[in-house]
């Protein structure tokens, strides 16, 4: 298994993708926090990273299903799918290798904001005046989104040959469970009601809850089960092609 | 017994893609798999790889039940699919290095360098697979089936696209491998049965119609002969009939008839009937009856 992480790693290194994915993300919430005068943190004049933690969930609604789309499109559509599955792998090291691949290449790409971190840090009056617990619950957070964003795009890469509608249906199904349930949970039928368990279905409310930097178990259990389920459902995806 | 397969049977929907297929191959033969498009050789290959899971039946590699112990089956099978899938962005070394950490081999440099040689990549090696001809990656994807070493090679349509030198090569290689390992290789060539192969499967729709030594195969060809006669005028064919050594007569149109001998040439003979009879022959041939024709029979057979 070990060599098909490395091996799905290395494809994001040896082509352009994975620095597209950690430039493309550096750059937008490098501008949305630096630059932009509506969100600058220059403007804003609190030493925070809100800004980050707010767009990145954004930005990784359609960077992740862009890393996620052709891992498995693709072997299913030039037929190396085959190959992996009559070599002595389980169905399970594939998937959890190329799950593992693609939320490392997210976490790396998370990385260098650890930069903006570092300048809030040196700007604060005085300095250091941020709230690094806060921080640190934040990332968790983000990766914890990401890791189930990460997981929603396997699965919709497993449901096709094709990247452009592995790509349109993971970011539509990672819309829906970070907002959808939100927004759902405002509908008149349930107000009042089960509006709080709607809620609690979608990934912002546990990102939320993480990021106040207080770990509760039920959130990490909550990204836990999304993922297993989403890896799960694309296994048993790629095994209805063995007939 | 090197690979086993007892009453295999794939169902797709209602289709029998393939149906109660049975056979045996041991250690150093080559066992050829022919059959029309669609016939079912790339689903049974597809089952003895333990990739498709067969309705019913079972299959054993060297002993181990594919469907049972699948890890350690797989570590005994090197298998060429076919069109040969392989991954283009990646160089052939380390594509080759990639797929001998998955069989866990331990020295990978030394086996990998082996293999390459082998299978004559050695000026490839450094090339992305995707900048490689046909011939090249059908040579990585022979390279990648050997790599562990395995008892049985399964090669779905191996020479498949290849210009003639490409060809001989890969038959070459084949062969030369096929002496210590089990091969089965599927090809709708009938002359590269001739050329590689010990034993001739020829499945149909599915069914096993014919599984016989090559040269029982050849000497069911040599034991038929057909030729092919046009008169000027309709003659009938119960006449024709009681010529000796006819099998079958079968009337074509404008006059041409298509007569199955059991191997003898008839021809002296039915030009004397004619003769006689005051037939006027315009023309007389003989067929050469070879492993095509016998498939084609097979084959064709099964489809009435």
């Amino acid at each position: 298994m070990i060599s098909l992480f490395f091996k799905e790693v290395n494809s994001f290194f040896s082509s352009i993708i994975g620095y597209v994915v950690i430039a493309v993300f550096f750059l937008i919430i490098g501008l949305l926090m630096w630059v932009f005068p509506d969100f600058s943190i220059l403007n804003y004049k609190y030493a925070t990273l809100e800004q980050l933690f707010d767009v990145a969930p954004m930005v990784f609604l359609f960077l992740i299903p862009a890393v996620t789309m052709r891992a498995i499109a693709e072997e299913r559509h030039q037929g190396t799918i085959e190959f992996l599955y009559t070599k002595p792998v389980t169905s399970w090291q594939i998937v959890l290798a190329k799950f593992l691949a693609d939320w490392f290449l997210v976490a790396v790409a998370l990385l260098p904001t650890l930069l903006f971190y570092y300048s809030v840090y040196q700007l604060g009056l005085p300095k250091g005046n941020l709230d690094s617990g806060a921080i640190a619950g934040s990332y968790l957070g983000l990766l914890c989104l990401a890791g189930a964003f990460t997981a929603i795009g396997l699965f919709a890469s497993s449901l096709t040959t094709n990247q452009i509608v592995a790509f349109l249906l993971a970011a539509l199904l990672a819309f829906i469970f970070y907002w959808g349930f939100d927004f759902m949970s405002r509908l008149p039928v349930f107000v009042g009601r089960v509006d709080d368990i709607v809620q609690m279905l979608g990934i912002d409310y546990h990102y939320r809850q993480i990021s106040r930097g207080v770990i509760d178990s039920r959130n990490i259990l909550y990204f836990a089960s999304v993922i297993i389920a989403f890896l799960a459902a694309t296994r048993l995806n790629l095994d209805k092609l063995r007939g | 017994m090197s690979v086993k397969v007892r009453e295999l049977t794939k169902i797709y929907g209602t289709q029998r893609a393939v149906d109660n297929v049975s056979f045996e191959v041991q250690k150093g033969r080559i066992l050829g798999f022919l059959g029309p498009n669609g016939a079912g050789k790339s689903t049974t290959m597809k089952m003895i790889t333990g990739f498709v899971r067969p309705t019913a039946g079972r299959v054993f590699v060297a002993g181990i039940d594919v469907s049972e112990k699948p890890l350690l089956a797989k570590q005994k099978i090197g298998y060429l699919p076919e069109h040969n899938p392989l991954y283009l962005d990646m160089y052939v070394k380390e594509y080759l290095s990639f797929v001998a950490h998955i069989h866990r081999i331990k020295d990978v440099n030394r086996r990998v360098a082996e293999k390459i040689e082998q299978t004559g990549l050695t000026r490839e090696q450094h090339k992305k697979i995707g900048m490689l001809s046909k011939g090249y990656r059908q040579r990585v994807g022979l390279a990648q089936a050997l790599l562990h070493d395995p008892e049985v090679l399964i090669l779905d349509e191996p020479t498949a696209g290849l210009d003639p030198n490409q060809l001989v090569d890969i038959r070459r290689l084949i062969t030369e491998v096929g002496r210590q390992k089990t091969v089965i290789l599927s090809t709708h060539i009938m002359q590269e049965v001739q050329a590689m192969c010990d034993r001739v499967i020829i499945i149909n729709r599915g069914r096993l119609v014919a599984d016989e030594p090559i040269e029982q195969l050849t000497a069911k060809a040599q034991g038929e002969a057909i030729i092919r006669v046009e008169f000027k005028t309709q003659v009938p064919v119960q006449k024709l009939e009681k010529l000796d050594g006819v099998k079958a007569v079968e009337a074509e149109a404008g006059h041409h008839y298509r007569i199955r001998t059991d191997g003898r040439d008839i021809r002296e003979d039915l030009f004397r009937m004619a003769v006689q009879n005051h037939w006027v022959i315009l023309s007389l041939a003989r067929e050469q009856f070879s492993v095509e024709e016998v498939f084609h029979q097979l084959t064709q057979n099964a489809n009435g």
